[in-house]
């Protein structure tokens, strides 16, 4: 490298450390996410459900704007309205938040078809038995329901974590980003780039298939 | 909160988002059918005799479904730039899109065709129909059916996903907001403007293949 200017630093085995400890921040602000996002999407899921009309309208509209605005939009506003309110939050939280907003909103369609995939005359049985609304819910409904949209609930969980690249937008340092500083430093593009998508393969990959073996196994 | 809102910006470069909006829509739309077609095009390779075949449309797929768009798209712009390939904004994004759909449309194409029973197929070849006259009448009409809902849902996406043309340094809707904004530092109500556009976009675009839909297949799914 005696001809090149010394602008550019040679990639270490350190740099593998670094990509890797991104990855693990890639995997915490999406499981942070996936599960504040489930718990609030299921609650959704039921109120679109068992909520009267008015409910079932405000929450549907509310929702369907994360779903029809894009991420990467919804980022950088949230991001720049808590600064003009005057409450700059750590990108991490800013990135959770929204995030698991997405996340809810995508969680609630897959809540209310589980729901609804239980049919109503094995509802009005349990009824009958005298099990109570909430035993109804718990025995019969989540069961029954899990079943049916679990797949459902896995791609949304690895889309969340795939969409959680776009962070680096606003300055979370996840998998991405952490590319992009080591490609700045290195000039190696290609390498760099295929080891964060090697990372990002790697976190995916095993669960997708492990969801598609589980729906294998339950239509059997 | 002492911030002072100021649309008069917005207003006055409308003009410019809106046509930005039509590169975003153009360039989705070309994605999309570039991916269907592919993505049509996997499924039969995914399916094929020839393991090497097999393998690439394999690879190809589990790629563009484990990794994010947003990887696909830096991929395109700089990793083939490593290899002195540089390809233009607009390509990138198209190119990046049109990948990751096609990865997406395959799978969908792979729960159609399983979901239309063989006996048809076998039941119109003894009818005296060609292979081709089979799969054009019987199969794929049965297909295109089953996967409008997806496909639908996919181009959406691919609208919404077409916003990360912005940090490839595409000026689509998003690309000319940010530029818009960075004239004027307004990046709040920029992008909130940004976010009503997309979400009419979004809207007419549901709306129209809902009404193709019913068009193509007669009635409501």
């Amino acid at each position: 490298m005696a001809t090149s200017v010394e602008v550019f630093s040679n990639l270490q085995a350190s740099d593998l450390l670094f990509l890797g400890e991104a990855a693990l921040k890639t995997l915490e602000i999406a499981i942070v996410a996936i599960s504040i996002g489930t718990i609030f999407g299921t609650i959704f899921g039921w109120l679109l459900n068992a909520g009267n009309l008015a409910v079932r309208l405000v929450v549907n509209g509310f929702l369907d704007v994360f779903r029809s605005v894009p991420l990467i939009i919804q980022l950088i506003l949230f991001d720049s309205f808590i600064a003009i309110a005057g409450f700059p939050l750590p990108a991490f939280w800013s990135g959770t938040i929204i995030l698991s907003i997405y996340t809810s909103a995508l969680v609630a369609q897959v809540a209310l078809s589980g729901i609804e995939a239980v049919p109503l005359t094995t509802r009005r049985a349990s009824r009958s038995l005298g099990m109570t609304y909430w035993q109804d819910m718990r025995y019969i409904v989540w069961p029954i329901g899990l079943r049916a949209v679990l797949p459902a609930w896995v791609g949304v969980a690895l889309s969340v974590l795939k969409d959680s690249a776009l962070v680096s937008v606003i300055g979370y340092t996840e998998l991405l980003k952490a590319s992009q500083i080591l490609i700045t430093r290195t000039a190696e593009t290609f390498t760099v780039l295929a080891v964060a998508g090697l990372f990002y393969f790697a976190l995916s990959y095993p669960i997708s298939k492990a969801s598609s073996y589980i729906e294998k196994r339950w239509q059997q | 909160m002492d911030y002072q809102f100021l649309w008069r910006p917005v207003f006055q470069s409308l003009p410019d988002m809106l046509d930005a909006a039509w590169i975003t829509l153009e360039v989705s739309i070309l994605s999309m059918l570039a991916g269907t077609f592919l993505g049509l095009f996997l499924y039969f390779f995914r399916t094929s005799a020839l393991w090497p075949v097999r393998f690439f449309a394999g690879v190809w797929i589990e790629l563009a479904r484990n990794t994010p768009a947003l990887f696909q798209l830096f991929f395109f712009k700089f990793g083939l730039g490593a290899f002195g390939i540089f390809i233009e904004s607009y390509f990138v994004v198209f190119i990046a899109l049109a990948f990751n759909t096609a990865g997406y449309m395959a799978e969908n194409f792979k729960g159609g065709f399983n979901a239309v029973p063989p006996t048809q197929l076998r039941a119109a070849r003894s009818l005296g129909m060609t292979f081709f006259q089979t799969q054009l009448y019987i199969i794929v009409p049965q297909v295109m059916r089953i996967i409008y809902h997806p496909m639908t849902n996919q181009f959406i996406w691919v609208i919404l996903m077409s916003s990360l043309g912005m940090l490839v340094g595409l000026r689509e809707l998003t690309g000319e907001t940010q530029f818009l904004s960075s004239k004027t530092f307004r990046t709040f109500e920029f992008f909130a403007a940004t976010a009503v556009i997309y979400y009419i976009i979004a809207k007419i675009a549901l709306g129209l293949m809902s009404f193709i839909g019913w068009r193509l297949f007669k009635g409501p799914q």
